[in-house]
């Protein structure tokens, strides 16, 4: 390809690295996708076109269980992670800095710093001595650690659509009569949601995909999908994780295209 | 004839932060605004004229002073108990309601009927000509579109006193215009009190009732526009609006004389003074007759007018501005002597 | 009077932004934070016979993180099987630093340089590997890399080799692995800073007779050196804390310092060690973060 114009953006090499790098990300999930429609037994040939993984996983009484599970904990971690985070985010942004502002930063992005692996096994800890002494074996310890690594996500869009807020938009319902109240209802609000949408989405899609301290955290019989399928794999690696893995995958990129819509629509 | 006061400040002053970094943006400011009246505030950025605002507006507090509505003071009020609407300087429409929405969110938070309402935002909306767009978002309209329902908005409550913060300076030049005599029709036609701010001194002089003129957090002036132009009280004021020529000079005996030693005013006061005059009303003679002794520098063409610049004696320089002939040549060549005359009564006499 | 005021409204912000944030500080300290402490106290504790602690202090499991004594003679020497792994979780996450970057400034570059309408479709794209499952994204490149997956089926096929490549269970399939989960992690950050680049900058290199490779240098890797160390800092953290890739692409074999954490809180049976352990790696991870913040900050100073 000879262009004999020169352009200063272009660097030689560098699309074609992009473009390898784009079809080596998808190649692997593509094939696996495409293998769960696979009609043979084996992995690694192809039987013609079946759905016969998809009616194994559906009709599989763990499986219905683990994903219930998942979507009942992502539910409610989304919920009272972008509940908190929103007031979180009222009471931090704008307003000026306050003494006290960044130890509450660093608080809510430590589950962005530290190593899944060592909060996974912190939370073993305190909740195998909390299990001891309540007795309480349910879903609660999961929701609190799931909500609780799901903050900074919900936190961090919320957070920017307050900060593109123009201030003065506040003012002007002040200066129209409107009380704090009215104005936080009528127009700080209104304004937040699709921040708040996109924040509840993220922390859903985090929690959906959480493995490392879901493993750790899990009382006996309290699978979810992903715990699950990393269970499968140490058994035998059948096409049915496949089957689920596109699920999944198709859930997430379900929430995300809505993710990019709302954000972009109300751009 | 009895004037009414709406808006008046009463010895207001400001100050922001503390201690090595505090700022005072208002000092001591005192002012009587009529009902009825276009008063505009004019000063530099930074004069204070937008905390004076602020303040009558309720989104600042006062560190000293008081200010009242119809003579009932309002200092402690919040902005959402006062009857004063505001007109800002980024317009600040609510961008998820519709045009028709924002008009009607003030009146919605006085609580008034819904169809008292709906008939209020109807009168705003032909008010100002957007009929057509009541359904729209206000970013799918124009900078001069959303100034208008900007203007509608603050005056469909029918606020006493409407304040606007450099409503205009975001708009281009021609629309500036346009927008300059839509608001004069405006305020004739609700008769409301409008307190404007702005940092264009022709925007002032051509709309205004009456003018303030701020610097440093002070209020230097206040008057007609023809007070202000023709009799500024200080040099600051005289620089500030429109051109000025300043030439040191001597008061003596009554009399007050440039360095030339040529007498151009009366006054009592002894001392060293300075003249100012304005570039329209100094005129240009062949040299030889009576007046200045005067030589051009340059001319520079500004279409209608030329601007010619002398030296005088002492290295001072004056800027005559007389009209271009059809030619388009003024005919001073560089270098040329003329003299310079002054125009009776056109000499204002400043304190140094 | 005023400086009363002004110093009120500061005091009110401060007490409405720790009221409004305490329920989100209280779900992380008790959900996330408080835990870590509990940590720290076990790592000064004594392992019980099965699992658990026995609340007798020592400073035993500290003091194997890096030594071990001779069962029969009692000597003293350095811990070669916890340095191996220690290494081994260093040097694949470097190394996948260090490949992430090379291929992920490229692909960046090229996300930022497309065309407007373009440009959101191809950050989409690498927006979705970036939010799907790792899990599943190890699990495809497992079939790909295996045995009898797809590469191996593909090259025996065309004839290139006769046996199957043994990848599964080598560091060089954990690393393959990492540097496929990860990618996204360095491109997006990356593509951040590229993005606020201004690209009159190159046409006033270039007119100054740099050369591309002298514009690359000079220009842009100095410009974008924030987005740099933020993507190589997202990427080296999670993988040094790895524990979902190498157990699925390493096996036994191959543990990352994540996996011998867990080793001690399963079979090992060794609490207090796997908190000690615990606590270097998020010792070591602090440690990054705070060079990074350092980076981020004289960036600031310079510009």
């Amino acid at each position: 390809m000879s262009d004999r114009s020169f352009s200063v953006a272009r660097v030689p090499g560098f699309a074609t690295i992009a473009v390898t790098a784009f079809v080596l990300l998808y190649l692997p999930i593509l094939t696996m996708v495409g293998y769960s429609f696979n009609a043979s037994t084996s992995v690694s040939e192809w039987g013609g076109f079946s759905l016969q993984w998809y009616r194994l996983a559906w009709e599989n009484e763990t499986v219905k269980a683990a994903t219930a599970r998942s979507l009942i904990i992502a539910s409610f971690a989304a919920v009272i992670s972008t509940a908190v985070a929103t007031m979180a985010a009222l009471g931090t942004t704008r307003r000026g800095s306050f003494r006290g502002q960044t130890p509450i930063y660093v608080m809510i992005n430590t589950p962005l710093m530290v190593p899944e692996i060592v909060t996974a096994v912190a939370l073993l800890i305190l909740f195998g001595v909390v299990r001891q002494v309540t007795g309480y074996q349910g879903l609660g310890y999961l929701i609190l650690a799931h909500s609780a690594f799901c903050i900074p996500f919900a936190y961090l869009p919320i957070r920017a659509r307050l900060e593109g807020m123009d201030l003065t938009l506040e003012t002007a319902a002040a200066d129209l009569y409107a009380t704090p109240w009215a104005t936080f209802r009528r127009i700080t609000l209104p304004i937040l949601t699709p921040g708040i949408m996109a924040g509840a989405m993220l922390a859903f899609v985090i929690s959906l995909d959480d493995v490392i301290i879901t493993e750790f955290v899990k009382s006996a019989g309290q699978d979810t999908l992903p715990t699950y399928m990393l269970g499968a794999l140490r058994r035998q690696l059948t096409p049915e994780v496949n089957a689920l893995s596109t699920a999944l995958l198709a859930l997430t990129v379900m929430l995300l295209t809505a993710f990019f819509l709302t954000t972009r629509k109300r751009n | 004839m009895t004037r009414e006061t709406t808006v008046e400040a009463k010895a207001v002053g400001k100050t922001f932060g503390h201690g090595t970094s505090a700022f005072r943006a208002l000092d001591n400011v005192s002012i009587r605004i009529d009902r009825g009246e276009f008063f505009t505030l004019l000063g530099p950025s930074g004069c204070g004229k937008t905390t004076l605002l602020r303040c009558i507006a309720g989104f600042e507090s006062p560190s000293v002073g008081t200010i009242l509505l119809s003579g009932r003071d309002i200092t402690a009020e919040p902005p959402n108990r006062r009857p004063v609407n505001t007109v800002f300087q980024s317009y600040a429409l609510f961008p998820h309601l519709t045009v028709t929405q924002n008009v009607a969110f003030g009146l919605e938070m006085l609580g008034r009927p819904k169809a008292q309402v709906a008939a209020t935002v109807a009168r705003m909306l032909a008010l100002v000509k957007l009929e057509a767009f009541a359904g729209r978002k206000p970013a799918q309209l124009s900078g001069g579109q959303q100034q208008r329902v900007a203007l509608a908005r603050a005056l469909a409550p029918a606020p006493e006193v409407l304040l606007l913060d450099e409503p205009l300076s975001a708009l281009d030049l021609k629309l500036r215009k346009e927008m300059q005599s839509e608001l004069k029709r405006l305020q004739h036609e609700t008769g409301i009190t409008f307190v404007f701010v702005t940092h264009d001194q022709e925007e002032a002089l051509t709309m205004s009732d009456r003018v303030g003129v701020m610097s440093a957090g002070k209020l230097l002036q206040v008057g007609t526009p023809r007070e202000i132009y023709n009799n500024p009280v200080s040099r600051f004021v005289a620089d500030f609006i429109g051109e000025t020529n300043f030439l040191p000079g001597v008061a003596r005996g009554g009399v007050v004389r440039l360095a030339s030693g040529e007498a151009v005013a009366e006054r009592v006061a002894n001392g060293p003074v300075t003249v100012a005059v304005r570039p329209e009303q100094v005129r240009i003679a062949a040299a030889g007759t009576r007046g200045i002794p005067a030589l051009v520098a340059r001319c520079v063409y500004f279409g209608t007018d030329t601007h010619v610049h002398m030296t005088l004696e002492g290295g001072v320089e004056v800027v005559a501005r007389v009209q271009s002939p059809p030619s388009g040549d003024a005919g001073f060549a560089p270098g040329a002597k003329v003299v310079v005359l002054f125009a009776p009564d056109s000499v204002q006499v400043l304190d140094d | 009077m005023s400086i009363a005021t002004e110093a009120g409204r500061e005091r009110q912000t401060a007490r409405n932004g720790w009221l409004l944030s305490a329920p989100a500080l209280f779900i992380l300290t008790a959900g996330a934070i408080g835990p870590l402490l509990i940590v720290l106290v076990y790592s000064f504790l004594t392992p019980a016979e099965y699992s658990g602690v026995e609340w007798v202090f020592s400073g035993e499991a500290w003091f194997r993180v890096f030594w071990k004594t001779d069962i029969f003679d009692g000597t003293v020497s350095l811990n070669d099987t916890h340095l191996a792994i220690f290494w081994r979780s260093v040097k694949l996450s470097v190394t996948t630093t260090l490949i992430t970057f090379a291929v992920g400034l490229p692909t960046a570059w090229f996300i930022a340089t497309r065309p407007p309408d373009q440009r959101s479709l191809w950050l989409f794209l690498i927006t979705i590997p970036f939010w799907t499952n790792l899990l599943i994204r190890t699990f495809a490149i497992l079939e790909v890399i295996r045995n009898d997956g797809i590469l191996n089926s593909m090259l025996l096929g065309m004839g290139i080799i006769t046996e199957p490549i043994q990848l599964v269970f080598t560091d060089t399939a954990v690393l393959i692995g990492m540097t496929y989960v990860y990618l996204p992690l360095m491109v997006l950050p990356l593509f951040a800073a590229i993005d606020r680049f201004d690209m009159r900058l190159l046409e006033a290199g270039y007119d100054l007779y740099a050369s591309r490779w002298a514009v690359l240098r000079r220009v842009i890797l100095p410009i974008i050196r924030p987005g740099i160390v933020a993507g190589s800092i997202l990427v080296f953290v999670p993988s040094l804390g790895a524990y979902v890739t190498p157990r699925v692409l390493g096996g036994g074999n191959n543990m990352m310092i994540g996996n011998f954490i867990e080793l001690q809180f399963g079979q090992g049976r060794n609490w207090p060690l796997g908190s000690a352990l615990s606590m270097l790696l998020l010792i070591v991870v602090t440690v990054a973060l705070l060079f990074y913040v350092r980076a981020a900050n004289t960036d600031r100073r310079d510009v």
